[in-house]
């Protein structure tokens, strides 16, 4: 990790490629934690 | 059962409101609303837990002083947890702001509680921040560096000396923590205490509305 | 809103409830979370670049740091230019005519003909020129001093920072305290000098910092790791680690015109402090954005709260 880092250049636009995979996680996670089914969720206990 | 002179008392209004706002039953409920039932309900929790590991490596670093991760391997082991959890703390409360924001988490009552959390968020990149200038690395020197210009440029800089390690270990490992602390406490149970938001349209028929 | 959805909204769910155990929630989060870090730890590491002392700068660039001493000397440099808090060399950056720094006043003296090289200066024997030097410099009177620093600036300056290519002139001792300050630098002994200012306790590390961002040493080193704030560098981490993303959109205004541009007025010129202003009211923003006409309709245009209580619409025919 203590290589030169790589960045992706498009204009004004920089971010190095650990960077951009933290924001993709961030966004990948969000759209799973949406998604995904969550354990548990059939017939709710204890009515009322 | 009160008499007049212990309503006035301040210790029985605080116990009262308590009482009323915040019985142990919601403060450690041992069910949910039955639509808390989706992933997104778990990053506040997992902010919190983010908290915890970073509180705790910071403290076993705190205890060892600043320059002993440079030349320990258990220090730069518990420092690079330090590091980590902090990624991970963020990671997660931003996705646990997305998830609060798209409910409108805001509705019932509820804005105080939306108001600590974005409070917790920006006093975290300023805690963030201060732990950035205080590895006595190369980074610190830069950040420290650079950092000052925006600091000055508004006057802050005149009391908040970024160039200052002395000022901005103290911050970071006492003050700016105590104000995450109460602001994350007064969070935590403004959300026991009103309760998970309801789904937006679950009143819908109440109201006799269609969606 | 209605005020009857609201307190529906507030009142205790009264509808279906399942069962839900938090501290156990919590506690699998933490050993979850410290297993991760303790992964990533033990794969990755932590960035640890080491710092930069003037030992390591006057021995890998002497001639930059001979300059930037002479500039100090001179009062050239950034830093005996700068204003509040260090000065009052000049009025600052400002908004509009609010010159923030200006008013807040100098909190943090530096001067840095004597906090940076004379005082320094005395803390050591020097050799019999340096020594000479530092004696006709103290004895001479603050308009002589200017002259010569300044004479000696300009010629070095012409002269592509080269010392050797200098021609002669009326420099009076200043070439002598320079280079008395880049040995005591290369033998580094300046380091603590800068700090110490005199004094056994010290925790205040403005004065160095400021020396060493003056040279351009420290500054290449920075654009190296791709530090510098005009490519994002505040997001950036030294080696392959991930910075602070979260400055992402503070970061973002420095990429833009008019606050890339240090040369266009008002804006680029001043860009720290309005960025500053702007990253204040959008945080505002961000705080009360439960009361921002517009933003706050958003969750019930974009419906991705279905998404998130699918289960409980489908149940509910919602």
């Amino acid at each position: 990790m203590n290589l030169k880092a790589v960045y992706i250049h498009i204009g004004w636009f920089q971010m190095s490629i650990t960077n951009l995979v933290v924001v993709l996680s961030m966004l990948l996670v969000f759209g799973l934690a949406l998604v995904l089914p969550f354990p548990g969720n059939k017939k709710g206990k204890g009515q009322k | 059962m009160s008499t007049g002179i212990e309503k006035e008392m301040w210790t029985t209004k605080l116990r009262k409101g308590w009482q009323k706002n915040l019985p142990v039953e919601k403060l450690l409920p041992d069910t949910q609303p039955a639509y808390v039932a989706s992933w997104i309900y778990m990053f506040g929790v997992a902010t919190l837990a983010s908290l915890g590991v970073i509180i705790a490596s910071g403290l076993w670093l705190s205890f060892e002083g600043a320059s002993w991760y440079h030349f320990s391997s258990v220090g730069h082991f518990v420092n690079s947890i330090h590091f980590w959890a902090v990624q991970f703390f963020f990671i997660f409360m931003v996705v646990h702001l997305w998830g609060k924001f798209w409910m409108a988490a805001w509705r019932g009552k509820r804005m105080m509680t939306w108001v600590t959390g974005a409070l917790a968020f920006v006093g975290s990149i300023a805690t963030a921040f201060t732990g950035y200038l205080i590895q006595t690395n190369f980074d610190s020197q830069w950040i420290s560096y650079e950092a000052k210009d925006g600091f000055n440029s508004v006057g802050i800089g005149s009391k908040f000396t970024v160039t200052n390690f002395g000022q901005m270990i103290l911050l970071h490992v006492a003050f700016l923590p105590v104000i995450i602390g109460v602001i994350t406490l007064i969070h935590v149970l403004l959300v026991r205490s009103k309760g998970v938001v309801p789904p937006i349209d679950a009143f819908n028929k109440e109201l006799g509305e269609r969606k | 809103m209605s005020d009857r959805r609201t307190e529906l909204e507030a009142a205790p769910w009264g509808g279906r409830t399942r069962r839900y155990d938090l501290i156990k929630e919590g506690v699998v989060a933490v050993v979850i979370i410290a297993i991760l870090a303790a992964v990533l730890s033990t794969l990755f590491g932590s960035p640890d670049d080491k710092q930069i002392t003037f030992k390591d700068w006057a021995t890998a660039a002497p001639a930059d740091f001979y300059a930037t001493s002479v500039q100090e000397l001179a009062g050239t440099s950034g830093t005996a230019g700068y204003g509040a808090p260090y000065n009052t060399a000049s009025d600052g950056v400002n908004l509009g005519p609010l010159h923030l720094a200006k008013i807040m006043g100098v909190t943090h003296p530096v001067d840095t003909v004597n906090d940076f090289v004379i005082t320094p200066l005395t803390t050591v024997s020097n050799a019999a020129p340096v020594a000479d030097a530092l004696k006709l410099w103290q004895a001479s009177d603050a308009k002589q001093q200017s002259t010569w620093a300044t004479n000696y600036d300009t010629a070095l300056t012409k002269a592509n920072q080269d010392a050797s290519k200098v021609p002669t002139g009326d420099y009076g001792p200043v070439p002598e305290l320079a280079a008395g300050l880049l040995t005591m630098a290369q033998a580094g002994s300046l380091d603590g000098a800068l700090l110490s200012q005199g004094n056994y306790f010290q925790s205040d590390n403005t004065k160095q910092t400021l020396f060493l961002g003056d040279g351009s040493y420290f500054n290449d080193q920075s654009t190296a790791s791709n530090l510098q704030g005009d490519t994002w560098g505040m997001m950036n981490e030294t080696g392959r680690y991930p910075g602070q993303a979260w400055l992402w959109l503070y970061s973002f205004w420095y990429q833009i015109p008019p606050f890339n541009n240090g040369d266009s007025h008002p804006f680029g010129a001043n860009a720290d402090a309005w960025i500053m202003v702007i990253m204040g009211a959008l945080s505002l923003g961000l705080i009360i954005m439960p009361l921002i006409p517009g933003v706050r309709s958003l969750p019930y245009k974009i419906k991705i709260h279905r998404l998130i209580w699918k289960n409980y619409y489908q149940e509910e025919n919602l």
